[in-house]
């Protein structure tokens, strides 16, 4: 039952399997892309300034996904049919919580080499980079799907889930880019730390949140 | 068993309560076997053609042979196409034959026959009439007549709180 709602959901938001899923990884690389046109081609500028504008980009691109990511199987009743055969919300989630990361996650990691060409980084901090993705796009799904369930029964969810996206998202986004800056790798673990305890909570909460959405 | 109410009397809400998706305010629920819905929500992809859409449910619930309860219920010529084009009444079908596949021996359907027409509203009463005289339980809410034997009526309105009906 678990295999195949998982086939299902990464059937529904993979990249290029399910229209529109590429969205994310477009955005990513179109920052990487513009970024040394508004300020200047100066390679020691972009290098020095380039792997904060790929977190932030990284950090954006999650927030695309989000409007479709519950809302839609909210409503056509997906949740309710898999609760009558005897599945948790939790379980639910934990698979779109997985499901979610593959289809943004490692797309965003392969992504990150052309950006960091792009932005002249070199060797050493295109390593960091890749080790903080690595560590902190779970974190970043997991805020998403919580942030997506929770928003799921407003009407205006989608504005809503960006706003909220930002302030979760700082610890990450702090360490994340603070390693790239101080060319550190301790600081890795923190990102580690906050993106653990994020997937920890997220199946419970966006759980909660779903059960919820029906009693309204 | 036919639960019968003007609309907003409480049928879905006593559907859903009982199907363990809502919890009720006073008292409890107790059944035993599975428990199969239907409602207006039938959990099909809208993106998806019908067929791909309905084995999603069929992988769920290790059906093997899903075929027989199309050909009953007229859907095989709908299977390329995608779930949104499909009407009410197609999808309502489509929506049954899902929870026919299951295989649970208690049916709870929600409006079953709104936006059926002639011929598929005596599809599916013959096919609640056969889950029912194998031994099955079904519990329609419908404001509609149903042409089954032996239909015990459940009028909602009297348990409605006064305090309700009165406004």
């Amino acid at each position: 039952m678990i295999g195949a709602l998982l086939k299902r959901d990464l059937g529904k938001f993979f990249p290029f399997a399910g229209g529109g899923a590429a969205l994310p990884v477009v955005f990513f690389v179109a920052v990487a892309m513009l970024y040394p046109f508004a300020v200047g081609p100066d390679p020691q500028m972009l290098a020095r300034t380039g792997g904060g504008i790929v977190w932030i980009a990284a950090l954006l691109a999650a927030i695309l996904p989000l409007e479709k990511l519950v809302a839609q199987d909210i409503e056509l009743g997906v949740f309710d049919q898999l609760r009558l055969r005897g599945m948790t919300e939790e379980t639910m989630m934990v698979v779109r919580l997985f499901a979610h990361w593959l289809s943004f996650g490692p797309p965003l990691i392969l992504a990150a080499f052309p950006a960091a060409a792009l932005l002249a980084l070199d060797g050493p901090a295109l390593h960091l980079l890749l080790l903080g993705l690595i560590a902190g796009t779970p974190g970043l799904a997991a805020i998403g799907l919580m942030i997506a369930s929770l928003t799921a029964s407003l009407r205006a969810g989608a504005a809503l889930s960006g706003l909220l996206l930002i302030p979760l998202a700082l610890p990450i986004l702090i360490f994340g880019a603070g390693a790239l800056a101080r060319q550190d790798q301790a600081s890795l673990g923190f990102v580690v730390a906050t993106s653990l305890l994020l997937v920890a909570i997220a199946p419970f909460a966006a759980g909660a949140a779903i059960r919820a959405a029906r009693d309204v | 068993m036919h639960v019968t109410g003007a609309n907003g009397t409480g049928k879905t809400t006593l559907i859903r309560a009982l199907a363990g998706l809502i919890t009720p305010y006073g008292g409890s629920v107790v059944s035993e076997g599975a428990v199969g819905l239907l409602d207006e929500r039938t959990g099909l992809d809208p993106d998806q053609p019908l067929g791909t859409a309905l084995h999603f449910w069929e992988s769920v619930d290790r059906c093997t042979d899903p075929f027989a309860t199309f050909a009953l219920l007229g859907l095989e010529p709908l299977l390329d196409v995608p779930v949104r084009y499909l009407s009410t009444g197609q999808r309502k079908r489509a929506g049954l034959a899902a929870l026919v596949n299951r295989k649970v021996p208690i049916w709870l359907l929600d409006e079953p026959l709104s936006g059926l027409d002639a011929r598929a509203i005596d599809q599916v009463t013959a096919l609640i009439s056969q889950h029912v005289n194998e031994g099955g339980i079904a519990l329609i809410a419908s404001h509609q007549p149903l042409a089954i034997g032996e239909l015990t009526t459940l009028a909602i309105e009297p348990y409605v709180p006064a305090a309700e009906t009165a406004s």
